[in-house]
C-alpha cells in the first residue's frame, strides 16, 4: 500500500508544469480584470473625462446587451456549437417589441418581455432542431437562420422606424434609468450574470452542456442526452437574445430593420476573449461577461483618446487572437506531458 | 479457490452482428458469474470489441439472446446498460478533460441537495473515498485532462463502483500500462472479485490472463471456440486454439534473391509508440511487420515515411539518411506508403479515378506547372491496365469502386513513381478473396522487379505466405525476428503477446 501511495506522489510532481497551465486557465477571470483596471487607468490619465459618471453608465448600459447575449453564446459554446443568429434574434425581437407598443401602447411590461422572449425561444428552438434533428454543424445552420431571420426583419419592417416618441416612459425608464449610479441594464446583466453563473455550477443539466463540449462520444457512452440538450442549449441562446432584444429597444429608443447587426462577432470576441474554449468543453459565463465589458470598454477608451475606430476594430481582433493564442499556448503544455506519460511502459 | 456459483449473473448467447457485408461477430457467446474473473482471448478481428459493445449497448446484435439473471433483455443505448449494472472499462477510457475527477466520476449521477443542487462537497468527498478503497491517492477536485491512462482507467472503475455495476468490462486495459501500473490493477480487480462483482478481463497478454482469471474464453474469426476453467490450460493449448485455422494457398510469394540493403531503420524511438526499433529491408524482399493492435507498426510505418518525427534513430535509404519528419523527402527518396485506412489517408474519395491514380505523379504529368488532362488521363490508363482495375469510366469518381480497386488505385499511385521500398500497411483489409489473390501476386511480381517491400499485417497466413522475413513487434519493440523457414503461427503469437522464447 505505501509503495503505491509514493508512486502516486511522484506522477503528481511530474505533472508540475500541467498544475500551473490549469492554475491558469482557472484563474482566466483574474486576468481580464486586470487588463480592464489597465485600460480604464490607461484612458482616464489621458482624459479624465473617461471615468465620468455619465461615460462610466454608457459604458455599463452598453457592454450589458453584449454581455447578455454572451451568457447565451457561452452556454452553445460550451456544448461545441455556436449560435450566429444572436443579432438577428436580438434585432427581429426589438422591431417586435416595437410594433408591440405602436399597436397597444398600453400593454404591460409583463407581455412585452413574454413576448420578446418567445421569438427568441422560438429562433433558438428551429436552430436548434435542425442542428440535432438534421446533424447540420451548427455554424452553417446559424450562419442560415441569421439571413432568413434578417430577412424576415428586413421585410417586415421595410423603411419603417419605431422611436422613442411612440415608447411608453416605463419602458424608455429601463434603457436609462439608474440605481445607486449604476444603470437598469447594467444590474440587470449582473443579476443575470450571477444566476447563470451558480446555475451553471449546481446543476446536472448545465454540467451536461460541459461535458458534451468536452467529449460528445464520451457523453453518449455516459448517458447523457445530447440532443436534447444541445437543444436546450440554443433555446436558452435565442431566448436570452430575445428578452435582450427588448432591452435594447429601450437603451437606443428607435429601431428598425438593421438593429443588432453584426452582433454575433462582437458577443462571439467577448466570449473567446473571457476564456471560454472555442471548440467547448470550459469556460464560465462571469469570464465572458468580463470579455465583453473589455472589449467594450477598450472600444470606447480608443474614441475617447481619439484614435479612429478602425483601430479599435483591429484591436478587438488582436485580442482575440491574443486570447486563442494563450488557449493554445496552454494545449501545447499539456500534450508532451501527456504524451511522455503514457510511454511509461514497463 | 472460489467456487462457481450457480446462475450466471449475465450470459449472452448466439450473438450475431454484420456491418453490411462484413459480419464482425457470428456466433458469440459468453457467461459471467459473480466473484469470478472471466478471460476473454482472440487474435485481432476475432470480435471481441464487437461483443464488448453489445455488452455496452454501443451496438444492437442482429440476432442472438442477452440474459441478465436469467432474463432476457436488450439495449438499445449505453445508458440501458448501465442501469442493467454493466460497466465498461475502455482501453482509452473516454473520459471529459474538462470536467474535474469528481465530476468525471458523477457525471449524470452526482448527489443533491435541496433544490435539485449538486451538492459538491458530498461529491468531493464520496469520490475520495472511493479512490481509499482502491487504494490510490487522485486529487477529486483536479481535471481529468493530462491523467496517465492508468488514472484515468482508476476514475472509470470508481464511476463503476458508484453505480452498483455488478459486472465489469476491462476491455484491454493493461495494453497502455506501464508494469506498476499493471499491479495495482490487478490488486483492484481482486478487490472487486472478492466484493462479488463480475468481471470480464480481456488481454492480448496470456500471462496476464494465466495471473488473474478463473475461466477463459477464446474467439476465433467472430465464433466461441470454447470457454474452460483455467487450471485445465496451458498457453499452447490457448495460442493453438486463438490462431488454430487452415493454411490456405492464397499467397504465392516467388522465392526471390534479396539484393542491396534499401532501407535500414537503426534505433528508431518514438515516445509513446514505439521504443529502439531496427531492422532491414532489402530489394526484392518482403519483410513483414507483425504484431497485435496496438503494438506500434503502422506508427513505425508513419514515422519511417516522415509523417510523425521520431525522436531518436534513423532512417537510411540506399545508405543516404532521410530527413526526418517529411513526407516530400520520403518520396523524393523512392519511399510509397500504401496507408491502413485508404478512404482517409489513401485516396481523395471524391476525385475521380485517374486524379487519384497521378496525384503522387504530378512532375511527370505536369507542363510548366499546369497539369494535362491528356496526358493525366493517359498515365492513369496505363497502370489502370497494368494492375488489371476494373471500371467503368476513368472520370468517374474514386468511391464508386469496390474496396478492392479502390486499393489497386492506391497501389497504381505508387507503383507509377516507380518506387524503391513500398510500405504497404494492411494492404488486404475489407477486401474480397480474388481481388485479396491479385494485390499478394502484385506485391510478389514487384519483389521480383527488385522493389523492397515492408507489409503490415494482422493476418497471419499472409504473413506467413508473403514474407521473406517477420520482424514482431511487441508494445513498441521488436520481440522477436524470424526467417521464411523458422516462422509459424505459434511462434509469431508467442512473441506478439509477449512470451519470451527460450534462446532464440
Amino acid at each position: 500500500m505505501t509503495s503505491v501511495a509514493q508512486e502516486q506522489g511522484v506522477v503528481e510532481t511530474r505533472s508540475g508544469s500541467h498544475a500551473l497551465a490549469e492554475f491558469l486557465a482557472r484563474f482566466r477571470e483574474l486576468g481580464i480584470v486586470l487588463a480592464l483596471v489597465i485600460v480604464v487607468g490607461a484612458t482616464t490619465i489621458d482624459n479624465h473625462l473617461f471615468l465620468s459618471a455619465a461615460n462610466v453608465q454608457q459604458i455599463l448600459a452598453g457592454s450589458a446587451i453584449i454581455a447578455l447575449l454572451a451568457i447565451g453564446e457561452t452556454i452553445v459554446i460550451i456544448t461545441r456549437n455556436v449560435d450566429l443568429s444572436i443579432g438577428s434574434v436580438l434585432g427581429i425581437s426589438a422591431y417586435a417589441t416595437g410594433v408591440l407598443y405602436v399597436h397597444h401602447p398600453n400593454v404591460s411590461l409583463a407581455v412585452v418581455f413574454a413576448v420578446a422572449l418567445a421569438i427568441g425561444a422560438v429562433c433558438g428552438a428551429v436552430n436548434g432542431l435542425i442542428v440535432t434533428v438534421g446533424r447540420v454543424p451548427s455554424l452553417v445552420v446559424t450562419l442560415g437562420t441569421l439571413y432568413i431571420i434578417r430577412g424576415i426583419d428586413g421585410a417586415w419592417a421595410g423603411g419603417n422606424q419605431v422611436n422613442a416618441s411612440m415608447l411608453p416612459d416605463s419602458f424608455n425608464r429601463i434603457g436609462y434609468a439608474t440605481v445607486l449610479g449604476i444603470p437598469y441594464l447594467g444590474w440587470i446583466a449582473i443579476i443575470a450574470v450571477a444566476v447563470a453563473t451558480y446555475a451553471m455550477r449546481s446543476f446536472r443539466t448545465p454540467r451536461d452542456f460541459y461535458a458534451i463540449g468536452s467529449d460528445p462520444d464520451a457523453a453518449r457512452l455516459a448517458g447523457i442526452p445530447v440532443g436534447s440538450r444541445v437543444f436546450l442549449a440554443f433555446v436558452l441562446s435565442g431566448a436570452i437574445a430575445g428578452v435582450t432584444g427588448a432591452l435594447w429597444l429601450s437603451l437606443y429608443a428607435s429601431v428598425d430593420a438593421i438593429a443588432g447587426v453584426g452582433y454575433e462577432f462582437q458577443v462571439i470576441a467577448a466570449v473567446v476573449v473571457g476564456g471560454v474554449a472555442i471548440f467547448g468543453g470550459s469556460g464560465t459565463v462571469l469570464g465572458a461577461a468580463l470579455g465583453a465589458l473589455l472589449l467594450y470598454s477598450i472600444n470606447t477608451a480608443l474614441v475617447v483618446v481619439n484614435v479612429s475606430s478602425f483601430w479599435s476594430t483591429a484591436l478587438a481582433g488582436g485580442l482575440l487572437l491574443a486570447a486563442i493564442a494563450f488557449d493554445r499556448l496552454i494545449a501545447l503544455r499539456v500534450a508532451p506531458a501527456m504524451r511522455t506519460r503514457r510511454s511509461a511502459r514497463g | 479457490m472460489t467456487t462457481t456459483p450457480e446462475a450466471p449473473v449475465i450470459s449472452l448467447e448466439h450473438a450475431q452482428k454484420s456491418f453490411g457485408a462484413v459480419h464482425a461477430l457470428e456466433d458469440g457467446h459468453i457467461d459471467l458469474f459473480g466473484g469470478q474473473v472471466h478471460g476473454l482471448v482472440g487474435e485481432n478481428g476475432a470480435g471481441k470489441s464487437t461483443l464488448v459493445k453489445i455488452l455496452a449497448g454501443v451496438y444492437r446484435p442482429d440476432s442472438g439472446q442477452l440474459l441478465i439473471d436469467g432474463e432476457e433483455a436488450i439495449f438499445d443505448n449505453a445508458k440501458q446498460s448501465q442501469e442493467a449494472g454493466i460497466a465498461i472499462i475502455f482501453q482509452e477510457p473516454t473520459l471529459f478533460p474538462d470536467l474535474s475527477v469528481a465530476e468525471n466520476i458523477f457525471v449524470g449521477v452526482q448527489p443533491l441537495k435541496r433544490f435539485r443542487r449538486i451538492d459538491g462537497r458530498r461529491m468531493r468527498r464520496e469520490a475520495a473515498t472511493l479512490f481509499e478503497q482502491l487504494g490510490v491517492g487522485l486529487d477529486p477536485d483536479r481535471l481529468a485532462r493530462g491523467l496517465s491512462i492508468a488514472d484515468q482507467q482508476l476514475v472509470e472503475i470508481a464511476k463503476a463502483l458508484t453505480t452498483n455495476a455488478r459486472v465489469i468490462v476491462m476491455d484491454e486495459p493493461t495494453a497502455a500500462l506501464a508494469m506498476n501500473e499493471v499491479e495495482q490493477l490487478f490488486r483492484i480487480v481482486e478487490t472487486l472479485r472478492a466484493r462479488g462483482n463480475a468481471v470480464l478481463f480481456i488481454s492480448h497478454r496470456l500471462d496476464e490472463i494465466f495471473a488473474i482469471c478463473q475461466r477463459v474464453t477464446v474467439m476465433r474469426d467472430g465464433r466461441h471456440v470454447w470457454t474452460k476453467p483455467i487450471d485445465e490450460l496451458t498457453v499452447p493449448s490457448v495460442i493453438r486454439a486463438m490462431v488454430g485455422r487452415d493454411m490456405d494457398a492464397l499467397f504465392p510469394k516467388v522465392p526471390t534473391e534479396p539484393g542491396r540493403v534499401v532501407l535500414k531503420v537503426d534505433r528508431l524511438t518514438r515516445e509513446g509508440d514505439f521504443t529502439d526499433v531496427s531492422f532491414v529491408v532489402r530489394s526484392g524482399e518482403i519483410v513483414a511487420l507483425a504484431g497485435l493492435v496496438g503494438a506500434g507498426r503502422t506508427e513505425v510505418a508513419r514515422a519511417i515515411f516522415g509523417i510523425d518525427r521520431a525522436d531518436a534513430g534513423s532512417v537510411e535509404i540506399e545508405g543516404k539518411r532521410l530527413r526526418p519528419g517529411s513526407p516530400s523527402a520520403a518520396m523524393a527518396a523512392g519511399i510509397g506508403l500504401v496507408p491502413e485506412d485508404r478512404r482517409q489517408q489513401g485516396l481523395v474519395m471524391d476525385f475521380s479515378i485517374e486524379r487519384n491514380i497521378a496525384l503522387a505523379s504530378l512532375d511527370t504529368v505536369r507542363r510548366g506547372g499546369l497539369v494535362l488532362r491528356a496526358s493525366e488521363r493517359t498515365f492513369a490508363r496505363d497502370w489502370a491496365l497494368r494492375l488489371r482495375l476494373k471500371y467503368a469510366k476513368l472520370t468517374n469518381p474514386v468511391w464508386t469502386l469496390s474496396g478492392g480497386n479502390q486499393q489497386k488505385t492506391v497501389l497504381a499511385k505508387w507503383l507509377g513513381r516507380k518506387p524503391t521500398l513500398l510500405i504497404v500497411d494492411e494492404p488486404t483489409r475489407g477486401i474480397d478473396v480474388g481481388t485479396k489473390a491479385e494485390v499478394h501476386r502484385l506485391l510478389s511480381d514487384l519483389a521480383g522487379q527488385g522493389v523492397a517491400i515492408l507489409m503490415i499485417s494482422s493476418e497471419l497466413p499472409e504473413v506467413l505466405g508473403m514474407a521473406d522475413r517477420v520482424v514482431v513487434l511487441f508494445e513498441g519493440r521488436v520481440m522477436r525476428e524470424f526467417a521464411r523457414a523458422d516462422a509459424d503461427e505459434d511462434a509469431i503469437m508467442r512473441a506478439a503477446t509477449g512470451l519470451v522464447e527460450e534462446a532464440a
